[in-house]
């Protein structure tokens, strides 16, 4: 067992103890931040590994969240096809919005695919009779369970939370040491370069985003079944700003960063807001302090600094 | 030697006995504990994000009724303590703030948010933990039955209500051709839906609708949809585009002939209506949950609320005139305040475990009279929908002042629907 894969089952582990070891408030909000993890990572492989800086992740969290919760309220789907039917939904809205954006590059790509996710929050308020516009819509708490495993209850969502983040996690460790995973970070690097060895970058930023999306897919689809509420501020650009957020705090193009971001983000605005009402305001200057001293964000730094295998 | 049989305590004994003490002498603390600790209370505020401007006066309100609560006493002899939590008006943190006021910060109930997007998705959450939850949110959401047992809205009228019991006065006295401009979310619908058909009852009708999406930031491209026969310009609008929207209006009429307008006050909240830009607004009408401006006939309650809160006659801010308050809602935070402790005391709320008694305590409430804990007015509580009926207030821009010039009864107020919380398990 090599030490990075050590590392990722020793995170694993860490999260399943905690469940033991945390008071119910911090075991929610764990829950909660492995959910928003995956949304991440989902970010990370588009922006972190292949380089594609995009403002329209909101777009396949929503559609996973939206494609769940109106399975299960209007369909009368039970929470497990309707969570498949989301992990569907988010890959294959990337899809769609991929072979369109991907014709663009740069600044015009976080601009299209910024527009697509527009399109989407418009969409979700435009058919108000079945989403409840911004006002979105309760997952009925008897429909969130799997089996006779009730998911709105705090133990089993835990698990489920967590069962949905190892998955993620070690599929994105693997994907970074596969051949797929190297010629994203090729397409990164230098797609000209990339292309006169041979390789097709619209192919292959296609498939990452279209797993990027998956990802975000899962995690929306996770959140309304976990959480119980589906609503239009999830489409905002709001949530296209945070997964990036988390990846740049944690550490663009580290497996572990996007969690690390999500999570640290998640208690400074919890443990400032406690202290003033201006937390917003110590968020931001944490995150200028991260951009002058840290740019790589904290793992990106440990690893150009320490520890060189950190993946 | 003569042994002193009974006297001589055995190691058991003795332990017991030691327990017993220990029991006795800790008692008292625990007692102690229980009858003189604070209640605590959670506030879920809109500090920050697109309700600042309500969660602003919505904590200034609180604030003054739980100096009034204390000062009375608090609430079953103990002290009440309330936490203030920025949601962001935001359903997620939402969530989280729910979360952390109940679990983290040991709430016996939390209240206050009024936009009904963070009560939506606030209330599952509030649901699972059992807590007490109760809004400020004017949002049918309550009443439609599509939350919990520990939702409840007892402290302001919902937008039903307050939309179907315009229309007769707006047909009897303004016309019965009337076009609505509202935004195109749920809170909008709620006015095109209940609105359009408690018009129609009246023998009028809604000659167009016309939508505006909540991304928008200029008007000019609507108001000439307004049809010419329109005898009525019905408007609903939050957030920050509602100053624009009415200059855009004033501007698109000038002093031509335009239709009689009514409008809910929710697009001028916070907003003064002697604003420059704002003068076309002489002689519209507005709905008012409470009435901003003092009224010549105010009763003593009202004009204790008012001044307990720091607003002056024009609904400002005593220590700054500029500030105005978001007057026609902010009340909700004051009744529902009391209600809680009306709730704790006919409870008899002691701590974290009596939460059930609170909720069906209020449940038990029917008719809530005016007084200082309801200075807004008599209201009526409908324990199945979790809902309450009050009067509403309509009033005239006058000298670019608000008078009012009609306040339904609360029967006119009042709806049927199947929703049944009561027979909901907790």
């Amino acid at each position: 067992m090599t030490r990075a894969l050590a590392l990722h089952l020793g995170v694993i582990a860490a999260l399943f103890a905690a469940q033991y070891l945390l008071p119910s408030y911090h075991q929610t909000n764990i829950a909660r931040i492995m959910v928003l993890a995956v949304f991440a990572m989902g970010y990370n492989i588009a922006f972190g590994y292949t380089g594609l800086l995009s403002l329209g992740h909101a777009l396949f969290f929503a559609a996973g969240l939206y494609a769940t919760g109106l399975g299960i309220e209007l369909a009368g789907l039970s929470a497990a096809p309707a969570l498949l039917l989301g992990l569907i939904a988010g890959g294959a809205i990337a899809a769609a919005t991929g072979v369109l954006a991907l014709r663009t590059s740069g600044v015009s790509f976080m601009i299209v695919t910024l527009m697509f996710a527009q399109t989407g929050y418009l969409t979700i308020l435009y058919f108000g009779t079945y989403t409840r516009g911004d006002e979105g819509i309760v997952i009925n708490r008897a429909a969130r369970a799997i089996g006779s495993l009730d998911l709105s209850a705090d133990t089993p969502r835990y698990f489920a939370a967590l069962t949905l983040f190892a998955i993620a996690l070690l599929i994105n460790l693997m994907l970074t040491r596969s051949r797929l995973g190297r010629s994203m970070i090729a397409m990164r690097e230098n797609e000209q370069r990339s292309r006169m060895l041979g390789y097709n970058p619209f192919r292959v930023k296609l498939i990452a985003l279209v797993i990027s999306g998956l990802y975000a897919g899962a995690a929306g689809a996770a959140y309304g079944v976990l959480f119980g509420y589906v609503g239009a501020s999830f489409a905002t650009i709001q949530y296209s700003i945070l997964p990036l957020l988390y990846v740049l705090l944690g550490g663009a193009g580290t497996t572990l960063g996007p969690f690390l971001g999500a999570l640290i983000m998640f208690y400074l605005i919890d443990i400032s807001s406690g202290y003033t009402t201006a937390h917003l305001f110590v968020v931001g200057a944490a995150l200028l302090v991260l951009v002058l001293f840290a740019p790589k964000g904290i793992l990106g730094t440990l690893r150009e600094r320490a520890v060189k295998w950190l993946p | 030697m003569t042994r002193l049989i009974g006297m001589t305590p055995s190691r058991r004994g003795l332990l017991k006995g030691m327990a017993a003490t220990a029991s006795a002498l800790a008692l008292p603390g625990f007692v102690q504990a229980q009858s003189s600790a604070p209640i605590k209370l959670g506030f879920q505020l809109h500090r920050t994000g697109i309700g600042a401007a309500y969660g602003r006066w919505y904590e200034r309100t609180t604030q003054a009724a739980l100096k009034v609560v204390n000062d009375q006493g608090g609430i079953n002899g103990r002290p009440v303590e309330v936490i203030f939590e920025d949601d962001g008006t935001d359903p997620k943190r939402g969530a989280e703030v729910v979360e952390k006021l109940a679990s983290q910060a040991g709430c016996d109930a939390i209240f206050g948010p009024l936009f009904s997007h963070v009560v939506i998705g606030s209330a599952p959450r509030a649901g699972e933990l059992k807590v007490p939850y109760l809004v400020c949110s004017e949002g049918y959401h309550v009443a439609s039955g599509m939350l919990n047992r520990w939702t409840m809205q007892p402290g302001i009228t919902d937008v039903r209500a307050q939309v179907s019991s315009m229309a007769p006065w707006v047909a009897n006295n303004l016309g019965k051709k009337v076009t609505m401009v509202f935004p195109d979310y749920a809170f909008g619908h709620d006015h095109r839906d209940y609105f359009t058909a408690a018009i129609q009852a009246q023998g009028g009708e809604v000659i167009k609708h016309i939508a505006i999406p909540p991304t928008e930031t200029s008007f000019t491209r609507y108001l000439p949809q307004i049809p010419k026969e329109t005898e009525v310009l019905y408007h609903v609008m939050v957030g920050p585009a509602v100053l624009t929207f009415v200059k855009e209006l004033g501007e698109f009429y000038g002093t031509g002939a335009r239709p009689e307008i009514f409008g809910f006050i929710d697009s001028l909240e916070a907003v003064d209506t002697a604003s420059p830009g704002l003068e076309f607004l002489e002689g519209t009408h507005f709905w008012e949950g409470n009435c901003r401006v003092k009224q010549a006939d105010a009763s003593e309650n009202e004009a204790f609320y008012r001044m307990a809160v720091g607003v002056d006659d024009n609904g400002a801010s005593v220590s700054d005139a500029k500030d105005i308050s978001t007057y026609a809602h902010m009340f909700s935070c004051w009744e529902t305040l009391f209600i809680l402790k009306a709730g704790m005391e006919a409870a008899g709320y002691q701590g974290v475990a009596d939460r059930q008694k609170l909720v069906e305590a209020i449940e038990a409430m029917t008719t809530m009279p005016e007084s200082a804990a309801h200075p807004q007015g008599d209201k009526v509580f409908n324990a199945k929908m979790h809902q309450v009926f009050g009067h509403q207030n309509i009033s005239k821009v006058e000298g670019g002042k608000l008078v009012r010039v009609y306040r339904t009864s609360i029967e006119e107020t009042m709806y049927e629907n199947d929703t049944d919380y009561t027979a909901m398990s907790f």
